[in-house]
């Protein structure tokens, strides 16, 4: 236990000396390029709550994170640039519809969840891109930043801070979440089903609070994804990056604080090595991840350490 | 006659064109250890399912502590206190044995929303499941995987999560399958152990546990309980004997 | 909003519905026989329809074309299914997902390579080509007839086999008890990738016949797969019957509420706004449908038996 939190110290000075040194050797590429991959560290967190503690298999997160992208995008649009304002309407408006999804998808399991959630995501990706006044398939460029007073988002190195620190706490809260009653209740209806119903938990509750909450933090992180891109598109919510949100949960180890986190470095690192060789990264990838699914399922959490028992 | 803690009046189940369950009729008295025997293929796991909600009956009614529950999902009436064990192991394999009682505990500790408390380390989940695996004998496999348990040790873990959630009547589904002669003496010992306490209804096909630990019992052949009565009566039954312990060894 | 034109939606919707019900039956029948979900199946479609516009080309011969473009796609499925697929048959379904959505970006990628990626239109041959009189007053494309018609004949003929032939009962067997079959000296793995390659020439087919009437590019095939698994979860899995009834609902409902939602509701609401809101509730429409069916039955319409 000790060990491990030497460990995340240890990674929260690096992450956090890394502007500075960046800048030293002159390459603010790097402070956005980390950046981006901690906001999407940050939702692949959240799914790990819902796919690694809780066993649903959810093909449909990403949803959540145009959700969040969109809300700081439209409230932006009508003139409300106040950040706290939008990003408390993004975590309300991806908890309403993950409650609303989550209501649906939950009472059905295996193939049919996997399909429903992805089936759901879809269906929010296809409304985006039919609002043709937010921009339809072209999507919008974000016409400010969110203001959040304190810190301005439109110096790189302070918003990466507000990046960091978000991302640890996010990191910090599940951490607490999957070790309360709640996440005991969850992570032992993954363990066994009818085992739990049968000590007295009926795990749909149970789920869909998992749900909501996870969702509502992926709100948070297409929140800040929004600000990062400044310009927003339906391609936020495709399955494509649900995809992708998996595999960072699955390469990092799923059932472990540190795995998503990890996780997302590596798949986005590698995304980008990969696109720096060859505009067509994505058919080495492809049979890339193939193999690494056929051979190497348990994930880089599981070299640092036991996942949590 | 006054209601039992447990009345089952015509219940019924099909599966297709078989009759798995064919009206049976049963009362088990608060205090009473119950056990439920019959040939292989009469029906006794399903009658449990129906008994402990994992399996909706097609008709008839079961009434415990005197609400109806014929309707009442499984983890509803665990929380009723009707607890129930399964013929085939199903423990978390991924948690210790102490975190598998501790769960049953918590299941019994009011709802479950709570976010922040470390529950690995709260007292008041920790203590009693402490207490229950010293009761069963599992003090010293405490923190071990219960995947990596010995099959008996699991059987038993088994066991303690029904007595961890407090229950008012527990439904035991063959506790000894699998074990081993020693191991089934221990078992008996502690359910006998735990008679003057508890309600058990006992599915078994060990017939020296059910001749030692059942007050009454009550004999299931092809869905239908054909007698029931206390030890002495059912081995002088002829019917009993004819149909089901004429065909097994003494 | 005259009757003719909710007749030509009404086909149309027969149309779509037929075609997606070459690739749920497909899907399906590798879900309820191998228990695989295989997210890569849109790719044999797009496979299918670029194998069609390359074999035309090249052969300058249509019934050629698509014949060499169904053999490929034959050829193409069970290669996947010998390489990538086999050691997923044991490996839970979050495995496969990930795997078949790797297989997916690799399709895609390779597509683009070879053929780049903007649109192909292919071209029809002249006895495809012009309309026909249905009923007096109303002419319908002669190509979109044809794909009724065809779609409608393999759904005959998929019944036939499945439920009358001996091929049809080991399938069937095969799922449920496959120790048995392979008791009994048949070649499970071989009747594996046969059963997977006859899924793929379906997927194929409907890519082929898509190619005319919807744009050919990469990605074509996880548009139209995302639809296909709302007529699986309605339909119901595992079963072919669920598959076609669910098809012809989402195709149907889908079209219909493409082409109708908007004057209808601007005849309820101001038009500005069924101008907006026309067509995003009308792409909407089908998933809304989804829930619904979920909310009443929870396996679907006609779920297979479980093995």
């Amino acid at each position: 236990m000790k060990s491990r939190l030497v460990l995340w110290t240890l990674a929260a000075v690096a992450l956090a000396a890394l502007p500075p040194v960046a800048l030293a050797l002159g390459e603010p590429f790097y402070v956005d390029l980390v950046r981006r991959i901690m906001i999407l560290a940050i939702a692949a967190a959240s799914l790990n709550l819902i796919l690694g503690y809780g066993g649903l298999i959810s093909f449909g997160h990403a949803a959540y994170l145009g959700i969040g992208a969109y809300a700081v995008g439209i409230l932006a649009f009508y003139g409300f640039t106040n950040g706290w304002l939008q990003w408390a309407v993004a975590i309300l408006a991806s908890a309403v519809a993950a409650l609303a999804i989550g209501a649906v998808s939950i009472r059905t399991s295996g193939i049919y969840f996997i399909m429903i959630t992805l089936a759901f995501s879809q269906m929010l990706y296809y409304l985006g891109v039919s609002l043709e006044v937010y921009g339809g398939d072209d999507g919008m460029r974000l016409k400010a930043r969110s203001q959040l007073g304190i810190v301005d988002l439109n110096d790189p190195v302070q918003f990466y801070y507000v990046t960091l620190v978000l991302m640890l706490l996010a990191v910090f809260l599940i951490y607490r979440i999957v070790n309360s009653r709640f996440g005991m209740v969850l992570r032992a209806t993954k363990s066994n089903e009818p085992r739990s119903r049968a000590i007295g938990f009926a795990p749909y509750p149970y789920r869909l609070a998992a749900f909501v909450i996870a969702g509502a933090l992926c709100g948070l992180a297409g929140a800040l994804y929004g600000n990062h891109t400044n310009y927003i598109t339906p391609s936020f919510m495709s399955w494509h990056q649900s995809g992708e949100l998996m595999f960072m949960v699955i390469l990092g180890g799923m059932a472990s604080t540190a795995g998503p986190v990890l996780g997302a470095f590596a798949y986005l690192l590698l995304e980008e090595i990969l696109e720096g060789w060859t505009e067509h990264w994505q058919v080495i990838l492809g049979p890339l991840l193939v193999l690494s699914v056929i051979f190497f399922r348990r994930g880089l959490a599981g070299i640092f350490y036991k996942p949590d028992a | 006659m006054s209601e039992g803690l447990l009345s089952v009046r015509q219940l019924v189940k099909s599966f297709g064109a078989l009759r798995a369950t064919d009206g049976i009729d049963l009362e088990v008295i608060e205090g009473e250890t119950h056990a439920v025997i019959g040939p292989n293929g009469a029906g006794k796991t399903t009658f449990i399912s129906q008994l402990s909600g994992n399996l909706r009956p097609d008709g008839g009614r079961i009434r415990f502590a005197g609400d109806d529950v014929t309707a009442l999902p499984a983890p509803r009436r665990a929380r009723k206190g009707l607890a129930r064990s399964f013929q085939i192991t199903s423990i978390y394999k991924d948690f210790s044995a102490l975190h598998n009682v501790a769960l049953a505990v918590q299941a019994h500790a009011g709802h479950s929303f709570r976010f922040w408390r470390d529950a690995r380390r709260d007292e008041a989940l920790v203590g009693p499941a402490r207490q229950v695996l010293e009761d069963v004998g599992l003090k010293d496999k405490m923190h071990v995987l219960a995947g990596n348990l010995a099959h008996g040790e699991q059987r038993q873990l088994e066991v303690a999560m029904v007595l961890a959630t407090r229950p008012r009547l527990m439904l035991l589904d063959e506790p000894m399958a699998g074990m081993g002669i020693e191991e089934s003496q221990r078992m008996i010992e502690f359910l006998s152990a735990l008679k003057r306490r508890h309600t058990m209804v006992l599915v078994e096909h060990d017939m020296d546990a059910v001749f030692r630990l059942a007050d009454r019992i009550s004999v299931l052949v092809y869905g239908r309980i054909i007698a029931t009565g206390t030890p002495e009566e059912i081995r002088a039954n002829q019917e009993v004997r004819a149909a089901y312990l004429g065909e097994e060894a003494g | 909003m005259t009757a003719i034109l909710v007749f030509e939606q009404l086909l149309n919707g027969l149309q779509y519905g037929v075609m997606l019900f070459l690739m749920a039956a497909g899907l399906t029948l590798v879900f309820g026989i191998m228990n695989l979900v295989n997210l890569a199946h849109g790719s044999l479609y797009m496979v299918g329809a670029y194998l069609a516009v390359a074999a035309i080309e090249w052969t300058g011969s249509y019934p050629l074309g698509v014949l060499l473009a169904l053999l490929g796609t034959l050829v193409v499925g069970m290669l996947t299914e010998v390489v990538a697929l086999r050691t997923l048959y044991e490996r839970d379904h979050l495995d496969q997902v990930l795997a078949t959505f790797g297989l997916i970006l690799f399709f895609n990628e390779l597509i683009a390579i070879v053929f780049g990626r903007t649109a192909l239109y292919t071209s029809l041959p002249e006895w495809l080509q012009g309309h026909i009189e249905l009923i007096p007053g109303s002419i319908y494309p002669v190509y979109r007839a044809a794909i009724i018609l065809v779609g409608v004949a393999v759904a005959i003929g998929l019944w036939y086999v499945v439920s009358r032939t001996r091929l049809g009962m080991l399938i069937r067997a095969g799922a449920t008890n496959r120790t048995m079959v392979a008791a009994l000296g048949i070649n499970i793995r071989l009747l594996y990738t046969l059963v997977f390659g006859f899924g793929a020439a379906l997927a194929g087919l409907a890519g082929l016949m898509a190619g005319p009437i919807y744009a050919v590019q990469p990605g074509m095939g996880e548009l139209i797969l995302i639809q296909v698994f709302v007529v699986i979860v309605i339909g119901g899995i595992g079963s072919i019957r669920g598959a076609f009834a669910g098809a012809l609902i989402v195709g149907i409902v889908d079209t219909l509420g493409r082409a109708f939602l908007k004057p209808v509701l601007s005849h309820i609401i101001s038009p500005p706004a069924a101008e907006a809101a026309g067509p995003a509730l009308a792409s909407m429409l089908i998933y809304l449908l989804m829930a619904i069916v979920l909310a009443v039955r929870p396996s679907g319409l006609f779920p297979a038996a479980r093995h």
